[in-house]
């Protein structure tokens, strides 16, 4: 077992041999090596920019061997967006959380959406705050206790969590969005193939794609690595079901198997 | 042309490749002159969501070592401090320009010049400055947007003309020259694929304590070397002059008028403008007073410039403040009285009514 999956994810090395600062468990590790794998397959090292955000992975251009670009809190699409226009040669990508991404970023990840610009976005949704110590995300689920909703999300107050992949599905300008998870070997692989059709979107010129990646916080969820990894199934999947929610090129848009 | 025309003139003749910007009065005719122009050159043009968003696309064509600009007025200007910041932090050349309105807040849509402190004072978070250029004409909205391409590449940072609706909007004859002809600076830092190296990355984040603080001893070095090498400012009739008018932009026109109709009359009046805010040419400014007894500084703000004034001088000469807000501005009739009251001597020793 070990053995294979040795082979199944050897390094690429997109992935500079640093350790990375994460919590054991954490996702964001498995995501960057995703995202590397990836750029690998396409090639696309020398031709490309990522936009790194704020947030827990604001160093992973210390752990991704290629271009970067900083941005401003929640800016990472218009920052894309500058680079996308000045060279649209280039592949151009961001990484971003939910807080980034859906809180602070709202109207830049939506336009940016709805411009069906030709970027990839990796949205790491871990339901919480990292970086600045386990507070309350707008994906933060109901009931969940952090450190601004101590007793809990509660809808009256704070209003349900935010579902970005379904709701950047119903503007048309996306190319293609899905919902995926890293807390096992299955979903890491579905999640690689998601993120090679999100990258292959994009290389085709068909416009916006963006992959959802329901990720482990064990540190803020405050449980530990395997049952964290559990959590994502049996706790945070009930609000963000897994599945392709836009998806231009199939006829349908039909909805995959979660 | 209006001087806002002026300046979508100067950004395509010095070879703007991106422009991203959101409306607001009284800049609207930039916007849509880019709109207009650029796509046609094969050139990035995109009205962002806001000015937020404006920012960031310019920085990030300016990571990907394109000239990069953006355009807005007062309230707009103040929402993209926060990616000025970043920008000047991270070293890239942009040039933004502000064709100031009434404030605080919505304001108004008339012209004003209260954001002086905001753009010569750093503006956003941190220890930073941007070079800032003012324009008195619409010829020089053409000349400085050259000037401030160059100056953006040359020392990797942002630089800001800031105006002001009158001089946006005025119309007046505008030479189209070109820029003259000299060389581009490289860009070796730019993001444009890691073919053959290592991965750049091009940030403002330097957590280590030791590498903020050489970070921000390098960035003080850049200003303190612009401080020596760029201030600029224009004198006129001050060799002679008792009295000498400060002002830049629309203030500078006036004081202009002023000191002709006070020369007329053959009272020794002279005129200051300084054309770069920051950095603040204090030694021109202090050079073109000979003879200077007073000083008559006049703003569209409360006492802005007079502040830099006061320190240019270490407040060694009496200083008359002239400052209006909102929309309304001093008057050549109103410098003209207050040159005489400091020019007129006295016929006799004590003093004589007008
Ligand atoms: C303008 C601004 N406001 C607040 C912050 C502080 N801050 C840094 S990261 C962050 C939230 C990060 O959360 P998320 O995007 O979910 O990423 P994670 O750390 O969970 O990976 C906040 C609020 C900041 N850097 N800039
Ligand atoms: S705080 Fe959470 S998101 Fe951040 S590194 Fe630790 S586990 Fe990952």
């Amino acid at each position: 077992m070990i053995a294979t999956e040795k082979k199944v994810f050897a390094r690429t090395p997109v992935l500079t041999p640093k350790m990375t600062h994460y919590c054991p468990g954490c996702g964001h590790g498995i995501v960057h090596r995703l995202v590397a794998e990836a750029i690998e397959h396409y090639g696309l090292r020398e031709r490309m920019v990522c936009v790194a955000p704020v947030g827990c992975s604001v160093l992973a251009y210390k752990y991704i061997d290629v271009d970067m670009s900083e941005a401003a809190h929640g800016r990472a699409p218009a920052v894309a967006t500058g680079i996308k226009r000045a060279r649209p040669e280039l592949f151009v990508m961001t990484y971003q959380g939910d807080g980034d991404l859906a809180a602070i970023g709202t109207a830049e990840i939506v336009h940016a959406a709805n411009r069906g610009e030709n970027i990839s976005v990796i949205f790491v949704n871990n339901a919480v705050y990292g970086m600045t110590g386990g507070q309350m995300a707008p994906t933060t689920l109901l009931g969940q206790k952090t450190k601004t909703s101590p007793a809990g999300r509660a809808e009256k107050l704070e209003g349900p969590p935010i579902k970005v992949s379904e709701m950047l599905s119903t503007l048309d300008g996306p190319s293609y969005i899905a919902r995926v998870t890293v807390n096992k070997p299955a979903n890491i692989r579905k999640a690689k193939q998601a993120i090679l059709t999100a990258f292959g979107r994009q290389l085709d010129g068909k416009g916006f794609s963006l992959v959802e990646v329901l990720s482990p916080c064990p540190t803020y969820w405050r449980l530990p690595p395997q049952k964290a990894a559990e959590a994502v199934e049996n706790w945070m999947m009930k609000t963000f079901p897994l599945g392709v929610y836009k998806d231009k090129e199939a006829a349908d848009g039909k909805r995959a198997e979660g | 042309m209006s001087g806002n025309d002026a300046v979508v003139e100067g950004a395509i003749r010095a070879g703007v490749e991106c422009y991203f910007g959101y409306p607001i009065t009284p800049q609207n005719e930039i916007i849509a002159g880019m709109a207009a122009r650029l796509p046609g050159l094969g050139r990035a043009f995109l009205q962002s969501e806001s000015e937020l968003a404006a920012i960031s696309m310019v920085h990030g064509a300016a990571a990907a070592g394109k000239r990069a600009m953006t355009t807005s007025s007062s309230p707009g200007i103040s929402l993209m401090q926060e990616g000025i910041s970043y920008i000047a932090g991270t070293r890239l050349p942009v040039v933004i320009v502000n064709v100031q309105r009434g404030g605080p807040g919505l304001g108004n849509i008339a012209a004003a010049q209260g954001d002086y402190f905001q753009a010569t004072r750093g503006g956003g978070n941190g220890d930073y400055h941007v070079i800032v250029l003012a324009p008195d004409c619409a010829q020089e909205m053409l000349d400085l947007t050259f000037q401030a391409f160059d100056l953006a590449d040359q020392y990797r940072t942002p630089v800001m003309i800031l105006s002001d609706g009158r001089i946006g909007q005025t119309m007046e004859p505008v030479e189209l020259r070109d820029p003259p002809a000299k060389k581009r600076v490289e860009k070796p830092w730019a993001l444009t694929g890691a073919k053959g190296r290592p991965g750049h990355y091009l940030c403002s984040l330097l957590l280590p304590v030791p590498e903020l603080a050489e970070h921000n001893r390098l960035l003080q070095k850049t200003y303190r070397e612009i401080e020596r090498r760029e201030p600029r400012g224009e004198a006129y009739q001050t060799a002679d002059a008792g009295v000498v008018f400060i002002g830049y932009g629309t203030c500078a026109r006036i004081a202009r008028e002023a000191t002709d109709i006070l020369r007329d009359e053959g009272l020794k009046a002279g005129m200051f403008r300084p054309i770069t805010l920051w950095p603040f040419p204090n030694k021109k400014l202090v050079a073109a007073l000979p003879k200077a007894k007073a000083l008559v500084v006049a703003e569209m703000s409360t006492g802005q410039l007079l502040q830099d004034v006061r320190l240019a001088t270490s407040d060694k000469l009496p200083i008359e403040f002239v400052g209006y807000t909102g929309g309304e501005a001093p008057t050549v009739k109103e410098l003209v009285a207050i040159g005489r009251k400091l020019l007129q001597k006295p016929r006799n020793g004590n003093g004589r009514k007008k």
